[in-house]
């Protein structure tokens, strides 16, 4: 039974029920729509590339000038965070594919269980974050902190992947566990651009009041950029979350079809992108100069 | 509906090569590569960007439109990081003249 009296109703509501119940008035087609949609979010995430690219330049300018700092200061991260949370994201943008596969097929309940799991993955992302910025407070490693010269390693790092997961639940690990490496820091600094810096003196050494200038206030400025950086991106994520769950509450209330599901995907884009914003920010942050 | 999907898996293939990527970046990250460390970071990173670009945000089924899209905004960021790194970077060449 046809829900309009084709026969009786008014030219304007004949029209309307031609089409699909979700098609807006200005586009010819669903199809146009989509397309239209996914064009306007790629639009968004070119601000996107915008925002965190100024950051991006301001650690290439940086790093180009403090080279030595930088590499000191990226020594102080915990490599095994940054990789676990790196496989931790690539897993949750999986997630999301298949959360938009699911969509595509019109199976509402694995969408629902899918975006559920990504949700899961962002959540534990952000638990090692909290865990890693609780550290450098600890320590006094922040943009405003007064951290001592050189930096006491006073927190726990995890050195093995038993260590990391006991700490992702909150459990001290067994063998006490500071990572000898990262105890020293060094007293001369040795890498070739260490000559063309004066305040590293003749021979290269660091001077002992360099709490607030020179090399210590360079190391500032590498977590300076670390915290802007890795903040911006957890917002990004909290914000996610938050789309996400949202997203998660319109599919149980079945909003979406196969036909109509442009939010899912359009969420999934945004995902996807903030998984590659820290696909730049891992190497970047962590993992450049260890070989040093 | 013209809408392309994507085999579940091709996303299954997608994620082991992001996550053998990743391992292989750690591994660079601790051999000694000189000036060519950062590179080999970068290379890698830009490979899984590419990766997840395609793949998981479908720009591979995308229209050409959407593709010249996503083009431009890395090229307007190289463009960015290009030019103000060919100021920083040639600085020190006038300092050292002799």
């Amino acid at each position: 039974m046809a829900l309009i009296d084709t026969e009786t109703a008014p030219e304007r509501v004949k029209l309307h029920a031609e089409h699909h119940a979700h098609l807006a008035h200005h586009f010819e087609s669903m199809e146009q729509q989509r397309e239209a949609g996914t064009l306007g979010m790629w639009w968004f995430l070119l601000t996107e590339i915008m925002f965190f690219g100024g950051m991006m330049l301001a650690y290439t300018v940086y790093r180009h000038m403090y080279f030595d700092a930088f590499a000191k200061g990226s020594d102080v991260l915990s490599i095994w965070w940054g990789t676990f949370n790196t496989a931790v994201l690539i897993g949750s943008s999986l997630t999301m594919a298949l959360a938009v596969f699911h969509a595509q097929l019109g199976n509402q309940k694995k969408v629902v269980m899918f975006l559920l799991f990504t949700i899961i993955l962002g959540c534990v992302f952000l638990r090692v974050k909290y865990i890693e910025y609780s550290d450098k407070f600890t320590e006094h490693v922040f943009p405003a902190g007064d951290y001592r010269w050189p930096i006491v390693h006073e927190a726990d790092r995890p050195n093995n992947p038993g260590d990391l997961l006991m700490m992702l639940v909150g459990i001290e690990p067994l063998n006490g566990s500071v990572d000898a490496q990262h105890e020293a820091f060094p007293e001369k600094v040795t890498t070739k651009y260490a000559e063309s810096k004066a305040y590293y003196g003749v021979d290269g050494a660091i001077p002992e009041n360099a709490q607030d200038s020179g090399f210590g206030g360079h190391v500032r400025m590498f977590f300076w950029l670390y915290f802007a950086m890795t903040g911006f991106h957890a917002l990004h994520m909290i914000i996610g979350i938050g789309l996400l769950l949202l997203l998660m509450w319109r599919t149980r209330r079945g909003d979406f079809s196969r036909e109509y599901h442009s939010y899912i995907e359009l969420t999934g884009l945004y995902w996807h992108f903030v998984d590659i914003v820290w696909i730049f920010l891992f190497p970047l942050l962590y993992l450049v100069d260890r070989h040093l | 509906m013209s809408e392309h999907i994507v085999p579940k898996k091709t996303y299954y293939t997608i994620f082991s090569a992001l996550l053998v990527c990743t391992a292989l970046t750690v591994v660079f990250a601790f051999i000694n590569l000189g000036n060519f460390n950062i590179v080999a970071a970068l290379a890698i990173a830009a490979i899984k960007a590419t990766l997840v670009i395609l793949f998981f945000m479908h720009v591979k089924y995308s229209s050409r439109l959407t593709k010249l899209w996503v083009a431009v905004g890395f090229i307007w960021l190289f463009v960015m990081l290009a030019i103000t790194m060919t100021d920083y970077l040639s600085r020190a060449w006038l300092v050292y003249q002799p």
